[in-house]
């Protein structure tokens, strides 16, 4: 057949469909091969709380999203160009992303009555014209799939099963990828079942075969994406999830220390628990608590014992672990406790992704109870930024809270795969010489206490929350000693704002009519809304924070350096809060609490409204 | 490691701080009959760990020249499971009172003793909140007056020993503070056991619920109001050894019978210290709740029957994982799965 060819720099595809119809499986391996062909992507899944939704209902209906191209893409992607809709919820929940003139496929074979009336559609909206703006491909891949899989002997309902695949191999055609990495993933995955496997093979090449051979609609191109430029190195995809735990591990070889990581499952941080479970060749060990409290404790009573303790949560959970945070602070103890933050308050919105734990993170706990606070702002930066809390954990005898979302941690990037020998290692060193040893004993320049673990003879010795002499590390109630310890724990982190990167800009110039400044998972669309400003001539910069506390020793001096702030939160304004009240400046919030991240075009119009 | 393990005294488990209990607390006997203990056990001392929550009790580790971790309230056996999966060589104990690991620690008590976590977990049950100032607590008798029950608690008291029992406890024992030698010897099979191990002990705090085990204490009337269990000795108490319990068999409850009179010794019933359903038997009698009261309250192993713990079997998992091999290395981590190449 003849077919146009529409020219894409970068493009969004959305697949959706009913919980089961196996969208996110079909998302990850249309990345895949989308990575293997040479774009650059970031994606986003995006599914429903309900575990087992009713079949057709609104509320199961599950979607991935990818954004790929040939320019840098650091966000899954605003308007949507083409939409995959197997059933009428997924057509009338998703619909809205869908850009006029854009592109539906659509599964005609589930709109019957039944899924119509459960998506609270009045007619079919294949039929009465409502999509009359968009691009319409309606196959009844219902029909298809079973043709295509009827050899099997899969029986009905096994036989659906396999729709999945079939739209996929349909939308390889359309974007020109290879199926190779799809076939040889269903072969492993299903190498015990190969009738299985078969199906689903077949069920690919078919909808690749239906694309390629039938006549599709006029006005329905392939869509040709060039390559991206990408630097030259060996890539892999990469979640938030997988790279912060495999940075959690990483950094315990780096301190030549065994992990502990001890949590209590919440959506959406179980997957940590997950990763880490899978990883016992490693020294790490985890531990499935029996409530948050017991996790963090757990953690503790290791580090105590000269391993270093992660716990992991979500904004409830580590509302509860806030005592014992406060205990490992007044014992000077290292600790890495990982918020992936979600909708809050209360169980809010567990599967959606928000900010709004900033201030729990610096703020939270009780009495005077300063520790650094590192952000990761994408999936492949939570190896690092993994790291850097395992460093100043351990290097200043200090918990430290890291934080991630649930953006990051369920979105994937291609990640440059980094050369872990040329990773700087912190080792610690365990004191052991009993002569002159107290448990207060600290270094000169970071103020971090010893830490004598217990089994090393001679420096037996007891610590805990109660007030210590600033002398002896014995209990000590005096007036002076208490504020001389509170200072002290304070100056230990203070003084690590020398001992992080200063603040760079990102993007754009030092000085200027308006910085942009963010934390966490706003980078992408951050950063494309300030590049898309700087193309069309405006004066804007973009500064990205990791290190939440404390802040960048330079921040105060950059960020004086524009005449205008505007800071872009998924909170009531947090960040902004912090910026105000640190250095006086009169700083602007760009608020977003929706459960969805920010759209690249909502930050670019603010900056325009700024600048105007 | 220490060469003088054999010669270690009282003296060198006996650390520089001022103990702070008020004069007369059955803590300072506790106290006393550990440090004794500890070179027993030939351990090093640097092996040894003690972890505490928080109440007069839980400053027992600032006593002891070992490791120790006062923490904070209730916690300690989770504190503690952190310090043994850190590193199975310590010995570690874990120092609560009624409050802190029945209240707001009956979580983490439930579930270390379920888990069999290697502790010696170490219950100083003085049926009251000493440090808050005397509180009434999760193990008071009904009726106790104290400032936040000024008619008389009314809620029924829990039995920290059913307790553990009812968590799945491996090791269940009581004894009581002053008495050193059967403190002792029950600590030492406490110890000795492999996993998670429970002691009750009986704790006379003479500030705020002073004399509240004085029946079962006091010498002169001791043998009508506890019997001493033994594994294998039938239940025999009082103050001519006449007195037994008799399980019925019909109503499947224990029963008090006078020996000679309405029952042989015979069918007094013999303690089988792993046997569970006998164990929660047993070891609910003489509680502060209506069933058991009239009964004497055992002291002694209530229950000892070692399980899988939960140390051995992590690091079984773990080296079945590793198979001998080292530890894993980061970059093939990295560069494991799906990975492609630009050139
Ligand atoms: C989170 C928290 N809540 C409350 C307290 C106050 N508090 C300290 S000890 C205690 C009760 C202690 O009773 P128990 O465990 O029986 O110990 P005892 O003093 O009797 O030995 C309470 C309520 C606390 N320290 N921390
Ligand atoms: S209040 Fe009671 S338990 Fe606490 S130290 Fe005094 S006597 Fe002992
Ligand atoms: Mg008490």
């Amino acid at each position: 057949m003849t077919v146009e060819v529409e020219q894409h720099q970068n493009i969004v595809v959305r697949f959706a469909g009913d919980s089961g119809d196996g969208m996110q499986l079909t998302g990850t391996n249309f990345t895949l091969a989308t990575a293997l062909h040479g774009n650059n992507l970031s994606t986003f899944p995006d599914f429903p709380a309900e575990i087992r939704a009713p079949v057709g209902a609104t509320f199961g209906v599950s979607a991935f999203q990818i954004y790929f191209g040939s320019e840098d893409v650091t966000t899954a992607g605003d308007e949507v160009e083409v939409l995959v809709a197997m059933n009428p919820a997924a057509l009338i929940t998703n619909l809205k992303y869908l850009v006029p003139g854009g592109l539906v496929i659509i599964d005609s074979g589930a709109f019957n009555d039944k899924n119509l009336s459960k998506a609270k559609y009045e007619s079919n909206p294949i039929e009465d014209g409502s999509l009359d703006a968009y691009k319409v491909l309606a196959i009844d891949i219902h029909s298809q799939v079973i043709a295509a899989v009827e050899e099997f002997g899969l029986g009905h309902k096994m036989a659906l099963r396999c729709k999945n695949m079939w739209t996929l191999g349909l939308v390889f055609w359309l974007f020109d990828r290879d199926k190779k990495s799809t076939i040889d993933g269903l072969k492993a995955k299903f190498a015990n079942k190969p009738e299985i496997a078969n199906a689903n093979v077949a069920a690919l090449n078919a909808g690749n075969a239906y694309a390629e051979t039938a006549e599709l609609p006029s006005g329905i191109e392939v869509y040709k994406v060039p390559k991206a430029e990408q630097k030259p190195g060996t890539y892999r995809n990469m979640d938030g999830s997988t790279s912060l735990a495999w940075g959690l591990i990483a950094g315990g070889q780096l301190a030549n220390l065994g992990v502990l990581f001890a949590s209590y499952p919440i959506t959406p941080a179980s997957s940590l628990l997950h990763t880490l479970a899978a990883r016992k060749e490693f020294d790490v060990i985890t531990f499935q608590a029996e409530d948050e409290i017991a996790a963090v404790c757990a953690a503790i009573g290791a580090s105590f014992a000269g391993s270093l303790g992660v716990t992991s949560s979500a904004g409830p959970g580590i509302a509860l672990k806030q005592e014992a945070i406060s205990l490992a602070v007044s014992a000077e103890l290292p600790l890495i406790v990982v918020n992936t933050q979600r909708g809050g308050p209360s169980t809010g919105l567990p599967t959606k992704t928000e900010q709004s734990d900033l201030l729990q993170a610096i703020y939270g706990r009780h009495g005077d109870t300063p520790l650094p606070v590192v952000a990761s702002s994408h999936p492949g930066d939570c190896f690092d930024a993994a790291i850097e809390a395992v460093r100043l954990a351990t290097k200043y005898m200090t918990p430290v809270m890291l934080l991630s979302d649930g953006y990051i941690a369920n979105a994937s990037e291609p990640w440059l795969i980094p050369d872990f020998d040329e990773y700087d290692a912190f080792p610690v060193t365990f004191h052991d010489k009993p002569e002159g040893f107290t448990p207060s004993l600290r270094d000169a320049e970071t103020l971090a206490r010893v830490w004598a673990k217990p089994g090393t003879e001679g420096l037996e010795h007891r610590i805990g929350g109660i007030e210590k002499s600033y002398d002896t590390g014995d209990i000590s109630y005096d007036p002076d000693n208490h504020q001389k310890m509170t200072d002290t724990r304070k100056a230990k982190i203070d003084n690590i704002a020398d001992d992080i990167p200063l603040q760079k800009v990102h993007l754009g110039n030092n000085s200027g009519k308006l910085a942009v400044v963010g934390w966490g998972s706003t980078y992408g669309a951050i950063h494309q809304a300030v590049k898309r400003s700087i193309k069309q001539g405006l004066d804007v910069a973009h500064i990205h924070i990791r290190h939440m506390w404390p802040l960048p020793a330079n921040l105060n001096q950059l960020l004086s350096a524009y005449d205008n702030i505007l800071i872009p939160e998924m909170n009531t304004g947090q960040l902004v809060k912090i910026i105000r009240s640190e250095y006086l400046l009169d700083a602007k919030a760009l608020n977003k609490v929706s459960g969805q991240p920010f759209k690249i075009s909502e930050i670019e119009s603010a900056i325009k409204t700024e600048l105007n | 490691m220490n060469q003088a393990v054999n010669k270690l005294t009282l003296k060198d488990f006996t650390s520089d701080q001022e103990v702070r209990w008020c004069p007369g607390c059955g803590d300072y006997a506790i106290l006393k009959t550990i440090q004794k203990l500890m070179p027993e056990f030939d351990q090093p001392k640097e092996n040894q760990v003690f972890v505490s929550g928080i109440g007069c009790s839980s400053r027992f580790p600032y006593y002891m020249n070992t490791y120790g971790f006062h923490t904070i309230h209730g916690r300690a056996p989770s504190i503690a499971t952190g310090v043994k999966l850190a590193n199975p060589e310590l010995d570690v104990w874990v120092i609560t009172g009624d409050g802190d690991a029945l209240s707001i620690g009956g979580n983490h008590t439930m579930h270390a003793l379920r888990r069999n976590v290697n502790l010696n977990i170490l219950l100083f049950n003085n049926e009251i909140y000493g440090l808050t100032k005397g509180q009434y607590s999760p193990t008071s008798k009904v009726g106790t007056r104290s400032p936040s029950t000024p008619q008389g608690s009314i809620d029924l008291p829990l039995s920290p020993c059913a307790v553990a029992l009812g968590s799945g406890a491996a090791y269940v024992a009581r004894s009581i503070d002053t008495e050193m030698k059967h403190l002792s010897a029950v600590i030492k099979t406490a110890h000795a056991h492999e996993g998670a191990s429970f002691v009750e002990i009986l704790q006379n705090c003479p500030i705020y619920n002073d004399g509240i085990f004085e029946n079962v204490k006091d010498k002169k009337i001791a043998a009508d109001f506890r019997v001493e269990i033994e594994h294998g000795q039938p239940l025999v108490f009082g103050k001519e050894k006449n007195k037994g319990i008799r399980l019925n068999i019909e109503s499947l409850a224990l029963e008090i019978v006078t020996i000679g009179e309405d029952c042989s010794l015979e069918e007094v019933l013999v303690h089988d210290q792993t046997n569970l359903t006998l164990a929660q038997l047993i070891g609910a009698m003489g509680g502060n709740n209506d069933d058991g009261e009239d009964f004497p309250v055992a002291v002694g192993v209530i229950y000892h029957n070692p399980k899988p713990n939960y140390v051995d079997d992590l690091i079984i998992q773990r080296e079945q994982l590793r198979q001998g091999k080292d530890k894993g290395s980061i970059n093939d981590l990295l560069r494991s799965g799906h990975t492609w190449e630009v050139a």
